[in-house]
């Protein structure tokens, strides 16, 4: 059976020059980068210059620091880019809240955002939930307020694909001395990422989106920045989080991170063609869909849709059966059968939100991919609106 | 992960339909919290001579309606009665935990056509 994986925003396939980076660093070298004898110590190296390798793909000035042994800008090495993102919103709000309590966050963050916030919310920090426009658009003139110590916006939404106007928010946020941060996890190695050219403080990324394995993140966070340490340890990460480092992880986002920069832009136009293929072609094909997210401003493998009178696990469980797979945020999908707080953050109407699809394609996916999509979405959809009994209604409107 | 008979009946659903002049409607659920099912039946003799369903919702949704209409199709209304939460449930070899209450929709729908049925037929 044909196969058609697009569901690279949960998990993308490690690549093999990243698994073949990591193998010497289970077995050969597997000192303790921590320990002061040549086989810790080189391994501190090794994970040094992955720290480089991450910085140069978000355009970070590590490699100077590095050269100079100072510490100007950081990268720190996380399990998660869900870690990355709760070190950057508990991390700064700990330890900046004598400064200030209040927090503001878009409508639609990633969960391990919207819930560090929340958690904040029990302790008595003011929390604001920026809400979006139909495109899921932030407006930069709402970033308001006397008592803001962070600001959190992220990149571009997993769910949407809708890239947020980043250097506008942060550049309101710079001149009130408001700390911002950015969940980049989607937007690392599929879009040109600057720290510099987004002027932000603090920045997370996740091994899974760029062809590194799982269990490793980083944030970069921005010099003589303030930083409450999650994990309380040894010296690990400038003592910004104990434990010994996940040394094979971190070389394989290193390399992971080499590789990105150099197919960045040739991924890009690769990615763009398949997906206007994918969304020109399902318009053309399927009736009474809502195309989620903003039509340009938008990541260039990112398609979502909300397909009216069918529920999304539905759609989701019968293409597994074609062999696409793909994702949706459909209220039945989650273990919490809550509607995608995205999809209603953008007003899409609860009935309508049910059958949400979201197709993420990376550089592995191929016209063919696309092609199998285009075969076999509209007979499961029309499968699943015989089945519907509010089908019949919406199609005579 | 649901069990094979439950995806037995999502992918085969049956019985899927309408009845044009059925003796009973039931519906339960609601499109906004992405689960809707509409059920039909024939009675004749004080038997379910038909039950046809039509279903908006997830896989759980969709095979809970067939399962339903598998077990109470031919039976008497009293023997429909026994259609339960539980049983159907069982009679898919178990639903996952956050998935029960498609099943309660299910048994809530044939519950409906009881007492829609009992206290007057739908012309």
């Amino acid at each position: 059976m044909k196969r058609a994986y697009v569901d690279h925003a949960s998990a993308t396939p490690v690549k093999k020059p990243v698994i073949e980076a990591m193998l010497p660093y289970f077995d050969q070298h597997f000192g303790n980068p921590s320990t002061v004898y040549d086989m810790g110590s080189k391994i501190k190296q090794v994970m040094e210059e992955q720290r480089a390798k991450v910085a140069k793909l978000i355009g970070a000035r590590a490699e100077e620091i590095i050269l100079i042994g100072a510490r100007a800008e950081e990268i720190i090495f996380t399990s998660s880019g869900a870690e990355a993102n709760n070190l950057a919103i508990k991390g700064v709000a700990l330890a900046g809240q004598k400064k200030g309590n209040h927090i503001i966050i878009s409508a639609i963050e990633h969960h391990s955002v919207l819930n560090s916030a929340r958690f904040f919310e029990r302790m008595n920090f003011e929390v604001t939930f920026l809400p979006v426009d139909e495109y899921g658009l932030v407006d930069p003139e709402r970033l308001l307020g006397p008592e803001t110590i962070l600001v959190s916006i992220m990149h571009a939404n997993n769910e949407i694909g809708t890239i947020e106007p980043i250097s506008e928010l942060s550049a309101i946020c710079r001149e009130k001395g408001i700390i911002f941060h950015t969940d980049a996890v989607a937007t690392v190695g599929n879009i040109p990422v600057d720290v510099n050219e987004l002027n932000v403080d603090l920045l997370s990324i996740s091994g899974v989106s760029l062809g590194a394995p799982k269990g490793v993140g980083a944030l970069y966070f921005r010099d003589k920045l303030r930083l409450m340490p999650l994990i309380h340890g040894g010296i690990q990460e400038s003592g910004r989080r104990g434990g010994t480092e996940n040394v094979p992880a971190i070389v394989g986002l290193g390399k992971a991170s080499e590789l990105a920069l150099e197919e960045l832009a040739q991924n890009e136009i690769h990615m763009r063609e398949l997906r206007d293929a994918l969304v020109s072609g399902i318009h053309e094909r399927i009736d009474q869909i809502k195309y989620t997210g903003h039509p340009e401003k938008r990541l260039p493998g990112h398609a979502s849709f909300c397909i009216s009178a069918i529920e999304g696990e539905a759609l989701i469980y019968m293409l597994n059966q074609h062999g696409i797979y793909a994702n949706t945020g459909s209220a039945c999908a989650s273990k919490a059968l809550k509607t995608s707080p995205v999809l209603v953050a953008i007003g899409v109407p609860p009935a309508l939100a049910q059958g949400s699809i979201v197709f993420t394609m990376n550089s592995t996916n191929t016209m063919e991919d696309i092609e199998h999509i285009l075969n076999k979405l509209p007979l499961v959809v029309e499968r699943l609106r015989d089945l519907s009994p509010i089908w019949r209604e919406n199609k005579a409107a | 992960m649901y069990s094979q008979e439950v995806m037995d009946h999502f992918s085969n659903p049956r019985n899927v339909g309408e009845i044009e002049d059925a003796d009973g409607i039931g519906e339960v659920g609601n499109p906004v919290c992405g689960d809707m099912m509409t059920f039909y039946i024939k009675v004749k003799d004080d038997k379910l001579e038909d039950v046809k369903y039509k279903t908006f919702g997830c896989v759980a949704a969709i095979a809970v309606s067939s399962k339903v209409s598998e077990m109470t199709r031919g039976k008497t209304l009293e023997e429909a009665k026994s259609v339960t939460k539980k049983a159907v449930a069982e009679a898919l070899d178990g639903l996952p935990k956050e998935k029960m209450h498609c099943s309660n929709l299910g048994a809530q729908a044939l519950s409906i056509l009881h007492v829609t049925n009992a206290v007057h037929k739908i012309p």
